[in-house]
């Protein structure tokens, strides 16, 4: 029973870690139209940058600055922005595709770096020596795994509203008018490349934010975790749980999650031995049929963008007969 | 002549070896009602695009009261007060007619990232302010009902309205409408048309591309023909009626005079 409750709690906090990068790119694609092809670079730089900040010195790399937890968080997402500004800067004012080429690239080009600069970040081998927060006071084990779940999740519904409350804003509505029409958008005075830049560094940020944690959670990053398949399986949850929807973003990585954990299970439980080897790659090809199946079947995600209206001001406005 | 607002000198433009604009110049006085007409392809519409930016002249110049815009980006000249609507309608399309509207003033404090969170009050005023007027703006382009429609399903002629609307939340004072009566149901034309005279009367400078000769005859002065990218004819419309050159222009051209 313990097995089962201790599972899912591991499940959930990788889930739900998973569902702030989705988040992320909910700002990107689904609000603004930005297409990131490299979620995995902006996850990692999070990542990297939290333990390579908050761990102890280690030989051979760089990093074990011994930084308090919070900054050496928040330095994880500082590496976020400074690489999604210098990635604006280059590519917004270009072309949308060129965005998307730029972006996959910046992500092979992050990992290929971290795979070979064993001085920066060691290698293939990846980071260790990061102390998990807190953990003299709450050990090891289930407690605190528990309370990271809690914790994990607290951030989470932070970003949620923090998002909510940003795209209902006015800058939510420029957002979408230049994702819809950036000609109209610039002939109604508004500029464009500027708010695209703003709205890219701080998804980035929160994909910084996402890696940071998932780093913390297992006290250890290396290449392996930041291949294109992540940015793959984020994209496939954004466009299962509904572009533009930030519920349906958070929906999108359960169950995305959930699926891609499932068909692990079951491939390396049924599949004859021979093709276990081939785990990965089958996964990689049902997740690719679930985004086409969803794009064909139901283009707008589970949970469709919601349309927003004048609340109060049709019925008001009625009732005063103009 | 009234003191002119919208000036251009000189002003061409070449598609490779198309010169779809060449040579014009033309002044729009403060307070006109003017008519930009001339058959189809004859550059009216890349007027439009280089008086407001969208597209750079490849040579002349573009002169707003007096002062030398020429290049300037379309944001730039929307905030100087020159705005324009497009002949094929630019709604953003996943967004509700209110939001639409809702979208055009410029410097609303809550369209910077922080405005949300560090003047939460403040926005909630301008919204609240900006969404009195948004309906106000719409309920005067007969557009009231359909404000929260997303744009993208309203019909041709209610998107026209819909870019006027959008339009005049921003106060400008000078407007370039390309065809705005094109696709509006018959009924609503003149209705229209009444709309943009009231805001004429209030101040307001208009240029209108349009070809609906009663429109145009009955609504615009001074009127302005282009031919082949060239200015042909600036005058009255009861000169126009009377000018060969303009008639010949029209001659075998499939136009809805
Ligand atoms: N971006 C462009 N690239 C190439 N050619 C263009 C471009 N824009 C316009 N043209 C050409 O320039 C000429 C003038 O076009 P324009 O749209 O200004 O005509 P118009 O007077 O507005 O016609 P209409 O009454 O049909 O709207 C046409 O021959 C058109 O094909
Ligand atoms: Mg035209």
């Amino acid at each position: 029973m313990i097995g089962v409750v201790s599972y899912l709690v591991f499940f959930a906090t990788v889930a739900a870690i998973l569902a702030i990068a989705v988040l992320g790119l909910n700002l990107h694609w689904g609000n603004t139209g930005l297409f990131n092809g490299g979620v995995a670079a902006f996850f990692g730089a999070g990542a990297y940058g939290t333990l390579l900040l908050g761990g102890t010195p280690q030989d051979g790399h760089l990093g074990g600055f011994g930084l308090a937890y919070p900054a050496a968080l928040l330095g994880g997402m500082a590496a976020a922005a400074v690489m999604a500004w210098l990635v604006g800067v280059l590519t917004l004012r270009l072309r949308h595709d060129y965005l998307a080429i730029a972006t996959f690239g910046v992500a092979v080009a992050f990992e290929t770096l971290m795979r070979n600069a064993e001085w920066l970040a060691g290698g293939a081998k990846g980071v260790r020596g990061f102390e998990r927060p807190l953990r003299d006071a709450l050990g090891d084990g289930f407690l605190y795994n528990l309370l990271f779940l809690v914790a994990v999740l607290v951030v989470l519904v932070a970003v949620y509203l923090f998002l909510e409350r940003l795209i209902g804003s006015p800058f939510g509505r420029l957002l979408r008018a230049i994702r819809e029409d950036e000609t109209a958008a610039r002939s109604l005075g508004k500029t464009p490349a500027q708010v695209r830049l703003t709205a890219f560094v701080t998804g980035a940020v929160i994909m910084g934010l996402a890696g940071g944690l998932y780093g913390t959670f297992y006290a250890f990053v290396s290449p392996q975790d930041i291949l294109p398949t992540l940015t793959f399986q984020i994209w496939a949850m954004l466009i299962v749980g509904g572009a533009g929807n930030n519920r349906g973003a958070i929906l999108g990585a359960f169950l995305i999650w959930g699926a891609w954990t499932a068909s692990g299970w079951a491939l390396s439980r049924f599949a004859p031995v021979e093709a276990q080897l081939y785990t990965g790659s089958v996964q990689f090809v049902l997740i690719g049929l679930v985004i086409v199946g969803m794009l064909l079947w139901r283009p707008e995600g589970l949970l469709p963008e919601r349309l927003v209206v004048s609340q109060s001001g049709s019925s008001s406005r009625t009732q005063e007969g103009v | 002549m009234p003191e002119p607002v919208l000036s251009t000198r000189g002003l061409s433009r070449r598609f490779g070896a198309l010169n779809a604009v060449e040579d014009v110049s033309i002044d729009i006085g403060a307070g006109t009602m003017t008519g930009l007409i001339g058959p189809n392809g004859a550059g009216k519409s890349t007027v439009f695009n280089l008086l407001t930016g969208a597209l750079k002249p490849s040579t002349g110049t573009v002169l707003l009261n007096g002062r030398d815009v020429t290049g300037l980006a379309p944001d730039r000249l929307f905030a100087l007060g020159l705005a324009r609507t497009f002949q094929i309608p630019r709604p953003f399309a996943r967004m509700s007619v209110l939001e639409n509207v809702m979208l055009a003033p410029p410097h609303q404090t809550g369209e910077r990232l922080g405005g949300r969170f560090l003047a939460w009050g403040r926005v909630r005023a301008e919204e609240a302010r900006l969404r009195a007027r948004a309906l106000e703006v719409l309920d005067f382009m007969t557009l009231g009902p359909l404000a929260d429609h997303p744009a993208g399903k309203i019909s041709g002629g209610q998107r026209k309205l819909l870019e006027l609307a959008r339009v005049l939340m921003g106060d400008p004072a000078v407007i370039l409408l390309d065809e705005p009566a094109a696709g509006v149901h018959p009924a609503l034309t003149e209705t229209l048309i009444g709309k943009i005279e009231t805001l004429n009367r209030q101040g307001k400078t208009f240029v209108i591309i349009e070809h609906d000769m009663d429109v145009v005859m009955g609504h615009c002065a001074p009127l302005i023909a282009l031919a082949e990218g060239r200015v042909i004819f600036h005058g009255t419309p009861a000169e126009a009626r009377a000018n060969t050159a303009l008639l010949d222009a029209y001659l075998g051209v499939p136009v809805d005079v």
